[in-house]
């Protein structure tokens, strides 16, 4: 960690220093023929660094982060798992980056090649064979589908149908698609065992039922055991069931949900197939579906054609969700992962995610309170006991206290259904030792905690800055450097 | 198995410490019928060895534009400095996660200001989020912020705006009750007259227009305001090296792609879209935004804020679905722009628009026009000639002799045949140009050439 304050870019700037320069500009021949109103009368204000004092500042800001590189990140319902470095390399072949989208397809064939088997084995592994590749991250996907369900509701001809019931354990994403898709949302409840509440779900349903979106495993780390009934209600009663894929890690190569009654769902390649977060993307959010509905899928897709592989228009397409063919390069990364992995590799990491966090859920639950402690899938939700709570201790002072002792928190406040809640998957990628020295962080915060000790107030301690004063970003917005 | 780094021994012992026998055992709440009984239809895994020779047996597939490229249409072949590549492929930012823990991430943070900073000064405006997926997309999210914050449900679409940003604000706007009005096309630019009435949420143009050419957003900010809509341009951001920007010319919502400001083209992704606008609409305004405020001791500390718009606190009345945007391609964009500062850019934009100008008089002299000489472009210009078979034999020409180039306009207007783009940057060489117009006078005079 560097912990000194590093100067803003602006602070740092000097004027007449200069860094990247280009040849041959000349102003005046550059605006001779352009009227005055149209140019700015002078260079927009950017900061002036040389080139070293560049590298420093940036490299002294990445040092003020943590990252999956150094440190544990049990982060739920994110999957961040170890970032392959090969396909780091992979993606850096000038063959790949060097593209332009509306290069003649006959120029592209290897693009077109990798997205178009990369949407066939995405299809094997959800068993929903229509795939498209455009959507930008998780949401967007949600939001694609949803407009996909749109399209197939109206050929229908029932666009009465507007309700879509979203259990209360689902991602704030799916409610904030469904809005922006002209649906309304009827929320699921949960049964005493942490799952989609049947009764509920059948209470709900009816003429006016667009679908359900189902996030399975839920985020609760739990494998919805009624899921092949809740499809077939839903089905029944007219409407589809979509599947929020974040936690797709758990099943992959176990189960298809396509074989269990899913019409649509979206992947995180983000998460499953292991791309870099980034600090907050770019993500690709992938969306399978049943052959029924491949024909609604946005333009383009990649299909097979006589001369070669080609872009084309879905027959009834929603149309475009985006500019361009997607995040290209991270479906290159995706396409590595998998190759690298097999269908043999692609069950292990299933498997040993959903071990992995099994284990962690035995070491602590003495010393926690898991409000479902039974086997769990890839994740597991913990909250503070009566005891701690009781000492003044919050899940917001674990959580800091965690990365006082050099882990990044897992997820905190969420799903809203556990109050206080933790949200912990350590991935298939972690080793035992790791999550052995996690185990014992977490008890001894169990401990401090329960003794409502003052350090987990105060932490953390040793990071670039102490806790934040959030309410103060929004009282006083101090949002760029020039309107401060 | 790769990246598995637990051996048998430790997968035995764990799962003794679980209680169960087998890692099968871990599976029984999934109902036994629809587990698989065999594995996935896929190929067998690699080496990591195989796997490089694989992908490069399949991106030789492709040819690249590295080489001479007068391709635009949105994406341009720019060049940018090796300080990006190397700055944001380290680790701690290409493997962290999005800031929500602002104590173990004041580095995303502070970069993220830094590029929102940044950002709202090209575009001319106060503020500026963390980013968004596109161009396309930001424009979309912009035509829904103006509905929301005027309450009104049409929209006014330039027909000269990038087709596939039109029809990604389309795609959006379906759904929901909304009104789309398309506002024409008169001599290269868009005429909106007429169309902007006390109905209007959204008044949107693309600056520099599809075609190459300068739109008055001038006019479009007040011809908008007249009637308390909201004016929306999509800026290409290296124009502003030179040209005024939207926000200061009184454009109430900036968005565009980022690609430009040190992106790989990339078959068009990742890049980042911008949206910048102005402070009293901040609670409007779609994706995540970083702040500064202090940490417990008074020192300086970045922060995600205003996180009361978003979709993990307000669920289905957030401003916007998005959650995980393009932050490492806009930390690009800010290493980039950082690198450039106020001269670079201005040379940059300066560059490309100067080999424009050569380009436009060496195509004359090949007999090519442009289709709309009355108007100014920046450094994308379209031209015009006889046909669509005539613009097809050009394109063929130049990449018999290894040039990309030549955008069909009548790929999205049925109205535009013999119609086609080339675009210029900082990257195309004077001979790049004596290239382009040699196989020009081959093509269209063979007699002379």
């Amino acid at each position: 960690m560097y912990l000194s304050p590093v100067p803003l870019l602006f602070e740092d700037s000097r004027p007449g220093r200069r860094n990247w320069q280009t040849p041959g500009a000349d102003r005046a021949v550059a605006t001779a023929d352009l009227p005055a109103h149209m140019l700015r009368e002078k260079a927009p204000a950017l900061p002036e660094l040389g080139e070293l004092d560049l590298i420093r500042h940036f490299t002294r800001l990445s040092q003020k982060n943590y990252a999956i590189s150094t440190n544990f990140y049990p982060l739920g319902s994110c999957t961040m798992k170890y970032n392959p470095v090969v396909n780091e390399r992979i993606a850096a072949d000038p063959q790949w980056y060097n593209l332009h989208p509306y290069q003649d397809d006959d120029t592209v064939q290897g693009a077109l090649e990798l997205m178009h088997n990369l949407a066939a084995d995405l299809g094997e592994a959800t068993g929903l064979p229509g795939v498209t590749l455009h959507p930008a991250a998780g949401a967007h996907g949600e939001l694609t589908a949803l407009m996909v369900l749109r399209a197939w509701l109206d050929d229908q001809g029932q666009n009465q149908r507007r309700k879509i019931l979203i259990p209360d354990s689902a991602h704030g994403t799916n409610p904030a698609s469904c809005a922006l898709a002209g649906f309304d949302v009827v929320t699921v409840k949960s049964n005493d065992r942490g799952l989609c509440a049947v009764s509920d779900l059948a209470e709900h349903l009816g003429d006016d039922t667009a679908g359900l979106m189902i996030t399975n495993p839920s985020t609760l780390g739990l494998f919805e055991e009624d899921v092949v009934k809740i499809c077939d209600l839903v089905h029944q009663a007219g409407g589809k069931v979509y599947m929020d894929g974040a936690n797709f890690n758990a099943i992959m190569g176990i189960t298809r949900p396509g074989d269990f009654g899913i019409d649509m769902m979206h992947l995180n390649l983000h998460k499953t197939f292991s791309t870099p977060h980034g600090g907050g993307g770019p993500g690709s959010g992938p969306i399978c579906v049943t052959e029924e509905l491949t024909k609604y899928l946005p333009t383009p897709s990649v299909v097979q054609g006589e001369n070669g592989f080609e872009l084309s228009a879905p027959e009834s397409s929603i149309g475009r969700v985006r500019g361009f063919h997607g995040n290209f390069l991270v479906l290159v990364r995706a396409y590595a992962y998998m190759k690298r992995l097999g269908a043999e590799g692609i069950k292990r990491v299933a498997e040993n995610a959903v071990l992995n966090a099994n284990y962690i859920r035995v070491k602590v639950s003495d010393h926690w309170r898991v409000p479902f402690d039974r086997i769990c899938m890839h994740e597991f939700v913990a909250r503070p006991t009566k005891e701690m709570r009781e000492a003044g201790i919050h899940t917001i002072d674990i959580a800091k206290r965690l990365i006082e002792l050099g882990y990044h928190p897992p997820t905190v406040y969420f799903p809203l259904v556990v109050a206080e809640a933790i949200m912990i998957e350590p991935t298939e990628t972690e080793s035992k030792e790791t999550l052995d020295a996690f185990i014992e962080a977490l008890i001894q915060v169990a401990k401090e905690a329960a003794a409502g000790e003052d350090i987990l107030h105060q932490a953390p301690r040793n990071m670039p800055v102490s806790r934040v004063d959030e309410a103060k970003a929004v009282k006083d917005p101090q949002l760029c450097f020039r309107c401060q | 198995m790769p990246y598995i780094q637990n051996s048998d021994a430790d997968r035995s012992e764990m799962l003794a410490a679980v209680g169960v026998k087998s890692i099968a055992d871990l599976f029984t709440s999934i109902p036994e019928e629809v587990r698989l009984n065999e594995s996935l239809n896929l190929s067998a895994g690699l080496s990591e060895d195989q796997l490089m020779r694989h992908m490069q047996e399949l991106s030789s597939g492709n040819q690249s534009s590295a080489g001479v490229n007068f391709l635009g249409g949105g994406i341009y072949d720019h060049s940018w400095p090796t300080t990006v590549d190397h700055l944001m492929s380290r680790s701690e930012f290409l493997t962290a996660y999005t800031p929500y823990q602002p104590e173990c991430s004041q580095g995303t943070l502070q970069a993220i200001y830094e590029f929102q900073s940044m950002i709202a000064e090209l575009c001319g405006c106060e503020i500026a989020n963390a980013s968004m997926y596109d161009g396309a997309s930001a424009a979309a999210e912009a035509a829904m912020m103006a509905m929301s914050q005027t309450r009104r449900k049409k929209v006014v679409v330039s027909a000269a705006m990038h087709p596939e940003t039109r029809e990604t604000i389309h795609t959006y706007l379906k759904h929901i009750d909304t009104e789309m009005v398309e506002a024409p096309i008169v001599d290269g630019v868009t005429d909106f007259s007429g169309l902007i009435d006390d109905k209007t949420a959204a008044v949107m143009v693309q600056q520099p227009n599809f075609f190459g050419n300068i739109e008055d957003t001038a006019a479009v900010a007040e011809a908008a305001k007249e009637v308390k809509a909201l004016s929306v341009a999509s800026l290409y951001p290296v124009a502003t090296g030179i040209l005024e920007s939207p926000g200061k010319q009184g454009i109430d919502i900036v968005v565009g792609d980022g690609q430009s400001l040190g992106v790989p083209m990339a078959f068009g992704g990742p890049s980042f879209g911008f949206f910048a606008a102005q402070q009293k609409s901040v609670r409007k305004l779609p994706g995540r935004l970083v702040g500064i405020s202090n940490d417990t001791e008074g020192r300086r500390a970045f922060t995600l804020t205003f996180q009361t718009r978003e979709q993990h606190i307000r669920r289905e009345k957030a401003t916007s679905n998005i959650c995980t945007n393009n932050a490492l391609i806009a930390l690009r964009g800010c290493i980039h722009m950082a690198a450039l500062g106020p001269q670079g850019l201005e040379e940059v934009a300066c560059v490309s628009r100067q080999r424009a100008l050569e380009m436009v008089e060496l195509l004359d002299l090949a007999g090519i026009r442009r289709a709309f000489p009355k108007q100014h472009f920046f450094n994308e210009v379209c031209f015009q000639v006889d046909n669509d078979e005539m613009v097809a034999l050009f394109k063929q020409n130049l990449r018999a002799q290894g040039v990309q180039g030549v955008l069909a306009m009548s790929a999205w207007y049925d109205d535009m045949d013999g119609c086609f783009t080339l675009a210029c940057t900082e990257r195309t060489m004077p001979e790049d140009l004596i290239a382009l117009s040699t196989i020009a006078k081959q093509t269209f005079i063979p007699e002379v050439a």
